[in-house]
């Protein structure tokens, strides 16, 4: 590992400054599980800012008119732990208690799932189908950005030389909703998802009908991937209507445009995208009908 | 280059002061500046557990963390387990139940179970699985590591 | 069970053999006391780190280490220059073998590099963070050649060399044709193609089973000093200490006598740490220093640059007659070597139709070069691969016939008498007994039920060797025994020989206290490998007991005034004719000072008696499928061990060796991109099973005693890896219906078979 400094801001603008004195190759340090294994593997930078006395970059909080904020610095395990996303967001529960180890959900948090913007990371789906945004601080204040818009390729986001992601902001969900997020793996545990995909739901009054769906898919494209025709096939279908559940799971299949590594094949990745699709999406009626 | 950050920290129950470079991970500290040497490092990428240390009770992959990251931390270390009335009950019920081969990854199973029964006082088979599949073991199959856990769950409830 | 033979004691009522007593070494173990090699510091210690090749097959043009030189904190830096020549010359090493020439050139890269990852270059700095920046500013320019992947390819007529000097050995004789085949070699029994006439039922299939690594969790290292008066001290984590003394001194052209081999606590080997990579590499930098150099692989290094083992290719084929016995079989069987030559297609040989009795085999194996490291001994190694194909081929047979797998395997079972292919014939063994075993248990009496779920039965044999091994204890004068011995304790082994030495003189196993020493301090041991450990130098130290049974004999004789023919020991106690003269060994201990002083026992065997081991495998699994993904429900291992001395231990083998065959049917393997670079060196993507993705496992101890060791063992470390791969292919086909002929069986591959079976395009 090559030699840098390291600062730990107390606030956003302590941050903010500290990046904008920076050459550029600075790594923010939230927990460490992608950003130390990457300086392990080569990466070289000049600063590492540890995010983690930032009060906003560590909160997790719920109110019931703005919803669930997620600091960028909280650890998976805070996040599932959390009474609030146990019984009003489980799909971020299923998301959270499945990367990596213990070991590493004490450690690696949602923001750096975002930030280190992996196509086959498993937060973004769940994020996105329950509408969440980010909230990037910059020079210029702070913006948000859907989650859906906020990868631009493997390795990118939107974030700008001089921003970081503060918080993940999650609106309160609708009543009779629910949401499901999965994904596929060779093993049980500690793997990479082959692909994996979130689905969510509101159902009717009388929960028999979709009245609206998301559907989100990853590792199966440069970025994850909102399926707006996966959530259109659902919307006005009864819950039971297997044509338009397998619509929507066509719609996945044809958005995928995944490659071949030794993590998987096309077209395991492109079936796999089908398969999950609708099993987040049987999930997410599930997790509806008992809300 | 950069210069050392002066770290103060408690690591098994003792206030401990060190300099380390930004670049240091808290394994190397442990390791090699503290001579704490049963966490072991098997992959120094958080995929196998065993250099398993708890921060704040918390078990976490050392390898992963850094060294400045210490700072005002509490950290138990495979070494910090038993206490001078003798072995944790997982020690003694890995020994018993034979749950280790080589002995490697032992040190990082034992950490991992003992923050898993810290919090849990009777955890199914399936949740000890799940709570220790961040631990690889090469030689056992797992098999007499989770009866292991099992029969130190049971015998501390008691 | 067995009657007495020349070996065999043939006793029944062992007091220690057998029990589960605490392990020595377990409590440093529990508590990180234990010291490991990496765990090695020493004032003055410099830091080590290798510069490995990008290429897979690539000339070194030029290497240029002036700037990591100039880097401040870096003290030394090397290349194959530094190492002295060697010519050909074959070294044993315990499991397997090396030219020491193809040895130096994998220690460091000799003008070719032959794999992604081959060392190149070495540096020693004052910390490992510079000495990993020295690496990076060591610039190397190659030449980049075509990989050679598999053997397949690597066996054509026209495929790149990997050496340009290799030449085939072909039944013995250098056929002086270049190849990337090393060796071709056959073994014969009957007439293999009048029984093929014979047989009613033909079955030929081809198999492709992926490299693989040991994936021990310790990685490789070595400290070395090297001081002015040119002794070199080296710290390690190995197999055999002795054959890292030998190999070492040969590398850097010294005596043995000058190399001394400190086996430190070793974190897992299966077979992967018998070879030498860092030793030498740390003992030059040392000596250019003046200081010692320590040296820890990374897990890349470990995946990319140890010894994984071999993929191969094998076609089998076996032909049944009326009666439903086997009555031909053929085997072309051809092996990795990786970049230099010496594979494991020959043991493989060996164990493929061993627990069968078959009067017409034909096996034709073949060890061939690719770009890959040079592949090295994994449990039982090349049996897993062999017991893959002619299990699954068992099983296929067995439905096509409609009898039962285990009905089948009794009734074609070969026993004591039967030949095997390749020349052996078999005193005593236990195959029927597990068969038979394996019939009557709970397991295979539960029906399984369920969608898509299936039962797979597979059988394995090892060979298990004997070899060199050495011991010596000294009785302490509270009645205890120190006990020295040379084989590096992987998974209990300390306790194990300890017992059988305890054994003999009636006293309790904690009352043994065990060590291993390095090479300045016992006599020369062999590896522990080849599940030799418990069954060798538990028998030197069972010698070694007896020699001081012996002696005290004398000592209580001289007690008592009488002849040494009139004192008996039985039960840990001394007595004579006369029956007021009884003195327990303790007591006897105790007195040593006035009676002669201090005794000591030694031994050296080199054992030949060595009993096969035989297993059986019964897993039950399901199978997603829509995704492709077997889950394992239920799995039991029934083996013969001849004598469980430490059965806990024994189970412990049984319940490790199906956890690693388990993790190499599903999921495990070297995955090359096509120019030939590893692209899953890590633990994330060389997928290991986790303790979630297993259930318990069931283990059967069979006890049938091997006629050539004083107490019936047999090794049993290596064989419960033989039968996983091929018990899961069958209960696979038992649950969907498709027959896997390629390892590993990944969730991608199993959905390809179900699509080619289902017709289905994989994205309706």
């Amino acid at each position: 590992m090559n030699a840098f400094d390291y600062a730990a801001p107390q606030s956003v603008d302590e941050a903010i400054s500290l990046l904008s004195a920076g050459n550029g190759n600075i790594g923010m340090l939230a927990g460490g599980t992608d950003l130390i294994a990457q300086l392990k593997e080569g990466r070289k930078i000049d600063l590492m800012i540890d995010l983690k006395q930032i009060p906003e970059a560590t909160a997790l909080s719920f109110d019931e008119d703005s919803g669930l904020s997620i600091g960028a610095a909280t650890p998976c395990s805070k996040i599932y732990s959390y009474d609030v996303v146990q019984s009003r967001y489980p799909a971020l529960v299923d998301c959270t208690s499945l990367i990596g180890s213990i070991q590493i959900q004490n450690r690696g948090t949602v923001g750096g799932n975002f930030c280190n913007a992996s196509p086959a990371a498993d937060t973004p789906p769940a994020v996105i189908v329950l509408g969440g945004t980010c909230r990037i601080a910059g020079p210029n204040g702070t913006r948000e950005v859907a989650a859906e818009d906020f990868f631009t390729g493997p390795g990118q986001s939107v974030l700008q030389s001089g921003e970081f992601l503060v918080s993940i902001q999650v609106p309160t969900p609708a009543a009779n909703s629910g949401a499901f997020f999965l994904r596929f793996i060779p093993r049980n545990e500690m793997d990479i998802a082959v692909a994996n995909a979130a689905a969510s739901v509101v159902l009717d009054s009388d929960k028999t009908t979709i009245q609206e769906a998301r559907v989100a898919i990853g590792a199966v494209a440069p970025t994850p991937l909102l399926i707006a025709d996966a959530g259109a096939a659902l919307v006005g279908k009864a819950v039971d209507d297997e044509d338009a559940i397998e619509a929507a799971c066509a719609a996945s299949r044809a958005a995928a445009r995944p490659i071949s590594d030794m993590r998987g094949t096309i077209e395991q990745r492109i079936h796999l995208s089908g398969v999950l699709t609708r099993r987040a999406i049987q999930g997410a009626i599930q997790r509806a009908k008992e809300s | 280059m950069p210069g050392k950050v002066h770290v103060t920290t408690t690591i098994n129950g003792e206030s401990v002061e060190f300099l380390c470079e930004p670049r240091q991970t808290i394994l190397e500290v442990l390791r090699d500046q503290l001579d704490l040497t049963g966490t072991k490092e098997g992959c120094s990428n958080g995929n196998c557990g065993a250099c398993s240390i708890l921060v704040n009770g918390e078990v976490i992959d050392s390898c992963l963390m850094m060294g400045v990251e210490a700072e005002g931390q509490e950290i138990t270390t495979i070494e910090g387990v038993a206490s001078a009335d003798g072995l944790h009950p997982l020690q003694q019920k890995f020994l018993e139940h034979a749950a280790l081969q080589c002995g490697i990854c032992t040190p990082g199973f034992i950490v991992a179970a003992k923050a898993l029964l810290d919090q849990e006082s009777d955890p199914s088979e399936e949740r000890i699985r799940l709570y220790l599949a961040g631990n690889l073991c090469r030689c056992t199959g797992y098999d007499k590591i989770v009866r292991a856990v099992q029969d130190a769950a049971s015998e501390m409830a008691e | 069970m067995a009657t007495k033979t020349e070996d065999y004691l043939g006793i029944t009522d062992y007091k220690v053999i057998g029990t589960r007593p605490i392990r020595h070494d377990g409590v440093d173990k529990v508590v990180g006391r234990a010291k490991y090699g990496a765990d090695i510091d020493m004032a003055g210690m410099l830091h080590g780190a290798v510069v490995r090749s990008p290429h897979a097959h690539a000339r070194i043009e030029s290497i240029d280490t002036s700037k990591a030189e100039a880097l401040a904190g870096v003290k030394a830096v090397i290349t194959v220059e530094d190492l002295p020549l060697q010519e050909d010359k074959i070294e044993d090493l315990g499991e397997g073998a090396a030219n020491l020439r193809h040895l130096r050139a994998n220690v460091l890269a000799d003008g070719k590099v032959l794999y992604h990852g081959h060392a190149v270059a070495a540096v020693a700095a004052t910390d490992i963070h510079t000495a990993q920046e020295a690496v990076d500013l060591i610039d190397v320019e190659y030449e980049v050649l075509q990989p050679v992947l598999t053997v397949q390819e690597a066996m054509e007529e026209d495929a790149p060399l990997l050496l340009e000097d290799q030449t085939t050995q072909s039944l013995g004789e250098d056929t002086g044709q270049k190849s990337n085949v090393c060796t071709h070699f056959r073994h014969e029994l009957g007439d293999v193609e009048k029984g093929f006439a014979e047989a009613e039922l033909v079955i030929e299939r081809e198999f492709d089973t992926a490299t693989v690594h040991q994936g021990y969790i310790e990685p490789q290292n070595a400290t070395a000093l090297w001081a002015a008066d040119d002794q070199i001290t080296v710290w390690c984590s190995t197999q055999g200490a002795f054959t890292v003394r030998e190999q070492t001194a040969q590398i850097l052209d010294v005596p043995v006598s000058q190399v001394k081999v400190v086996p430190m606590e070793i974190g897992g080997g299966f077979g992967g740490k018998i070879r030498i990579y860092l030793e030498p590499l740390a003992a030059i930098l040392s000596r250019q220093t003046g200081r010692p150099v320590k040296m820890v692989m990374s897990r890349t290094e470990v995946l990319q640059a140890t010894g994984p083992t071999a993929g191969s290719y094998i076609k089998c084929k076996m032909g049944i007659d009326k009666a439903g016995k086997i009555i031909a079989a053929y085997a072309y069987m051809a092996y990795e070597s990786g970049g230099f030559p010496g594979s494991w297609a020959a043991p493989g040989a060996m164990c493929i139709f061993a627990p069968y009795n078959i009067p017409n085999v034909l096996i034709d194996g073949y060890e061939v070069l690719v770009n890959k490291p040079q592949t090295m001994a994994y449990r039982a190694p090349g049996a897993t691969n062999a017991a893959f194909a002619s299990e699954t081929i068992i099983d296929e047979i067995c439905e096509q016939l409609d009898v039962d797998p285990l009905e089948f395997r009794l009734n074609n079972s070969a026993r004591e008498g039967t030949r095997r292919a390749d020349g052996p014939v078999y005193p005593r063994i236990g195959n029927e007994e597990c068969v038979k075993t394996a019939l009557s248990s709970e397991h295979y009496a539960t029906q399984l039920s369920g969608k898509n779920r299936g039962r797979g039965i597979a059988s394995g044999f090892w060979f298990n060797v004997g070899l060199k091994s050495s011991a010596a204890a000294s009785v302490n004068s509270d009645g205890t025994v120190s006990l020295v011995e040379g084989s590096t304790d992987i998974g209990g082994t300390r306790t194990s020989i300890a017992m059988q030495l305890a054994e003999v003189l009636g006293i309790r196993a904690e009352d043994v206290k065990p060590q291993v020493a390095d090479t300045d301090s016992i006599g020369d041991t062999d590896v522990t490998g080849g599940s030799r450990t418990t069954f060798a130098t538990g028998w030197a130290a069972y010698q070694c007991a007896l020699d001081i049974k012996e002696q005290l004999i004398k000592r209580a004789a001289k007690l008592w005034e009488i002849s040494a023919d009139d004192v008996v020991f039985d039960d840990g106690t001394f007595s004579s004719s006369d029956s007021s003269k009884t003195i327990s060994f303790k007591d006897l201990a105790g007195m040593l000072d006035e009676i002669g002083g201090p005794v000591m026992g030694r031994a050296t065997v080199n054992p030949s008696g060595v009993g096969g081991a035989f297993a059986v495998m019964i897993v039950d699994i399901e199978v997603d499928t829509e995704t492709g993904k077997v889950e394992i429900l239920r799995v039991s291992m029934i083996q013969d061990a001849g004598k469980a001395v430490y059965p806990s231990y024994v189970e412990g083998q049984m319940q490790g060796g199906v956890a690693q065959g388990i993790g190499w049917a599903l999921n495990e393997e070297y995955a090359y991109n096509g120019d030939g670079l590893l692209a899953n060196a890590s633990l994330l993507d060389y997928r290991m099973p986790t303790c979630l993705d297993l259930p318990m496992i069931e283990t059967h101890i069979v006890e049938v005693p091997n006629p050539g060791h004083p107490y019936g063992v047999r090794g049993v470390g290596e064989v419960p890896i033989v039968p996983p791969a091929a018990a899961v292919a069958n209960a696979i086909y038992d649950a969907v219906g498709v027959r896997m002929t390629n390892l590993p069986m990944s969730p991608a591959e199993v959905l390809k078979a179900l699509w080619a079976k289902n017709g289905g395009t994989g994205t309706a």
